[in-house]
């Protein structure tokens, strides 16, 4: 209880997402509990984490600065006091080793979490993920479960440059035997990090280092130790008419910002979370685009062969083309190694105004 | 190798004392396994037909796959018998084991029978492994494959050690590679990593001199395969002779359930066939050397003249053995040419565990395939 109350911030009028963080734990047992709490991503995963090691003892950590450093990002903050050695495992700079020996374990019957510091690094262990963790279950004619879990930060972070900044939701998205989600809000995290551990299969939680610090309202529900996200459902986080807006992970509230600004013109987003990646729900963006006629994806990694591709692809082929009034966009990071100058930077991944530029452009105004 | 005596044992009936020709070759170890090894007639008996069943499998594999019923990959074993028994025969079936993809020795120690083999390189429904693996690809239970990429397995069986160190249950891990994986970078981050955390873990070297066309002396600085592991203590063992084999992992299993951490044997083997069935085997070797090991290191002619020679069996003995053993692979052969593939239905199927049924796209959008687990 004490992460959670400790997770506790001071919303101010009118700011989507304001981030204040303080430790001081006597503040807030004074004030007593909430209905509704705000939880950042970072906190949100920590429980997860935390819940589902006590709930199963074959569950257990392993990976770079987890367990003395409390995680490279803070994400596994008090699990190595909490459970020790055996349970969180700070592992050397070898990621094709300890991700195999992560593999090795969850053929032998045990549940790992293996974290890739960012999953730039898990390059080298690609190999572990896909041959050995995500075809075993299939060669083996199912004798062979891998249950296990790579997680860690995806995609563009702030200032650090092309090694460390790409994504990778259409790599691991590629890949049959896999499954890949692809977590937005502080919900999406508890909820599809706690399925992912519960999964009897190889599955990819794709995380954003940026969105950990921020805080999001989580329900009762939510925080319930049970709590569990279906992996291969979107989600519709705002209804609308005009248009579709899909997207994952950060973007989703870079779609929330313009549908705001572009309800004041009157038109009206849905934007669509899709939570997973692979498995891709289809079904959800089809029947918005029934409704709608109009699709945008917008997603922060390169665009060729990404998963807006994917999207209009599937989109084309399904019942859902023939309500297209215009064809499918994709709003996308640029084509280009991450650069490093703030200005560059900005400009390589998608702003809330290109969004309403491909809104208003896909409406012909 | 002579034997030094035999003596009446009430249980398992007469037993052979053997000392064994070849010393170990030691690193980081004071002393190593000892050089005398107990055999009763049951159990040679017992490795004699092992080994014979493993050869006459490869060599009809070689047959099928010459007459274009197994196809694809197909990487033999024959002449290494005494690795794969040996290392059985100091284990137990409750231990863990892994190996790269000359796998299919293994894949019968440690549980499967012939006609399932066969039947999985014939690509059958009645396979190992349904059809969908392949050679590469068999599993068994505690036998974690069968494994296509070179050293990938070494990590994997570093993790079911580390599973079975977990779990507190005091089994090991058997951990298999070639002198051509030895060289592969995530064995040495194994190598650290298992000796940290001391798994419990027998590394073993199948070294048969080649990794694929490239002589050991080619490929490696250092071909003391058994002291690459510089802070983990190793040994260098005699992998044709069976008792050698059997001693040395019988040593390391003793070191490691005594939670000493992992330990490394190189076995100095040799395949008769080339790296696989598209491979002759002649161009980086020549037919005299592959000759000279057939005729004086041939491991189930070593254990044969072994028993033979101290009466532990008549010639008639093993010559009945011979006989059920042809008329075993036979029939395994019979079954896995018989056998008919998988069924279509079966194409997605098990690409999860535990999951609801779901649906695969097919070659074009129209074509939508079912998928249980």
């Amino acid at each position: 209880m004490s992460s959670l109350f400790s997770s506790l911030k001071m919303m101010t009028k009118g700011a989507m997402r304001c981030v204040l963080i303080t430790n001081h734990l006597k503040f807030f047992e004074t004030i007593g509990n909430f209905q509704l709490l705000q939880v950042t991503v970072r906190d949100a995963l920590n429980q997860a984490m935390d819940e589902e090691l006590e709930r199963d003892e074959r569950v257990f950590l392993l990976g770079e600065e987890v367990a003395q450093y409390d995680g490279a990002y803070k994400v596994s903050r008090g699990l190595w006091k909490k459970y020790g050695d055996k349970r969180i495992i700070d592992t050397p700079i070898s990621e094709m080793g300890f991700a195999g020996i992560a593999v090795g374990a969850a053929m032998a019957g045990l549940r790992p979490i293996c974290e890739f510091m960012t999953f730039n690094f898990s390059m080298q262990a690609i190999d572990q993920v896909i041959n050995s963790a995500a075809k075993t279950c299939y060669m083996s004619a199912g004798l062979q479960a891998v249950p296990i879990v790579f997680r860690g930060p995806n995609g563009a972070s702030a200032g650090v440059a092309a090694q460390h900044s790409q994504c990778f939701a259409a790599w691991y998205g590629h890949c049959p035997g896999l499954k890949v989600v692809s977590p937005w809000n502080s919900e999406d995290a508890r909820g599809l990090l706690k399925s992912a551990i519960r999964d009897d299969n190889p599955v990819v939680v794709l995380e954003n280092e940026l969105m950990y610090g921020v805080a999001f309202e989580v329900s009762e529900q939510g925080l319930s130790k049970d709590f569990t996200i279906p992996i291969g459902k979107a989600k519709v986080e705002r209804p609308g008419n005009h248009v579709t807006l899909v997207s994952h992970s950060r973007m989703v509230g870079h779609c929330l910002d313009a549908a705001a600004v572009l309800a004041k013109e009157g038109i009206e987003c849905e934007v669509i979370n899709l939570r997973t990646i692979r498995p891709l729900d289809v079904e959800t963006i089809e029947a918005s685009v029934v409704k709608t006629n109009h699709l945008i994806t917008v997603e922060g990694g390169w665009p060729q062969f990404g998963v807006g591709a994917e999207i209009c692809a599937r989109i084309m082929e399904g019942p859902a083309f023939n309500y297209l009034d215009a064809p499918v966009i994709r709003v996308t990071g640029v084509d280009i190694p991450m650069p490093y100058a703030k200005i560059l930077e900005d400009n390589s991944t998608p702003q809330i105004k290109d969004i309403i530029f491909s809104v208003k452009k896909t409406l012909n105004m | 190798i002579y034997h030094l005596e035999h003596r009446r044992d009430h249980v398992n009936g007469i037993i052979f004392f053997f000392s064994l020709s070849k010393k170990c070759d030691l690193h980081k170890l004071e002393e190593g396994p000892p050089v005398q090894a107990v055999l009763t007639r049951e159990e040679g008996l017992q490795y004699y037909r092992t080994m014979q069943i493993m050869r006459r499998m490869e060599l009809k594999a070689d047959q099928l796959y010459k007459q274009k019923i197994i196809r694809g990959f197909c990487h033999l074993y024959d002449g290494q018998e005494a690795c794969a028994v040996g290392i059985e025969a100091g284990i137990n079936l409750t231990d863990h084991l892994i190996t790269a993809y000359r796998a299919h020795g293994y894949t019968l120690t440690r549980g499967g029978t012939v006609r399932e083999i066969m039947a999985e390189l014939t690509g059958r429904r009645g396979g190992i492994a349904k059809g969908k693996g392949g050679s590469m690809h068999m599993y068994a239970k505690n036998f974690y494959g069968g494994n296509g990429i070179v050293g990938a397995q070494v990590p994997l069986g570093a993790g079911v050690a580390l599973a079975c160190k977990y779990q507190g249950k005091n089994e090991l891990c058997v951990c298999l590679y070639g002198d051509g994986a030895a060289n592969q970078g995530q064995i040495f981050e194994t190598y650290n990593m298992a000796s940290l955390w001391k798994l419990p873990c027998i590394f073993i070297c199948e070294n048969n001199r080649y990794g694929m066309g490239t002589s050991v002396e080619r490929a490696a600085a250092s071909t003391d395969y058994y002291k690459r592991g510089d802070f983990i203590p190793g040994l260098r063992v005699d992998g044709m002779d069976i008792l050698c084999v059997r001693e040395a992992t019988k040593f390391a299993a003793d070191h490691c359930r005594s939670g000493k951490g992992p330990i490394i044997m190189e076995l100095q083997t040799y395949r008769y066939h080339g790296h696989s069935m598209s491979d002759p085997g002649i161009s980086y070797r020549t037919r005299e050397e592959i000759q000279e090991v057939r005729s004086k290191s041939d491991p189930i002619s070593m254990l044969k003249d072994r028993m033979l020679n101290n009466n532990m069996a008549s010639v008639e003995e093993l010559k009945e053995i011979d006989v059920e053993v042809r008329k075993e692979i036979e029939d395994a052969a019979q079954f896995a040419t018989t056998d008919p593939e998988p069924p279509l239905e079966d194409l997605c199927n098990h690409i999860f565990h535990n999951e609801p049924p779901l649906e695969v796209r097919g070659t074009n959008p129209w074509v939508k395939l079912k998928s249980v687990s």
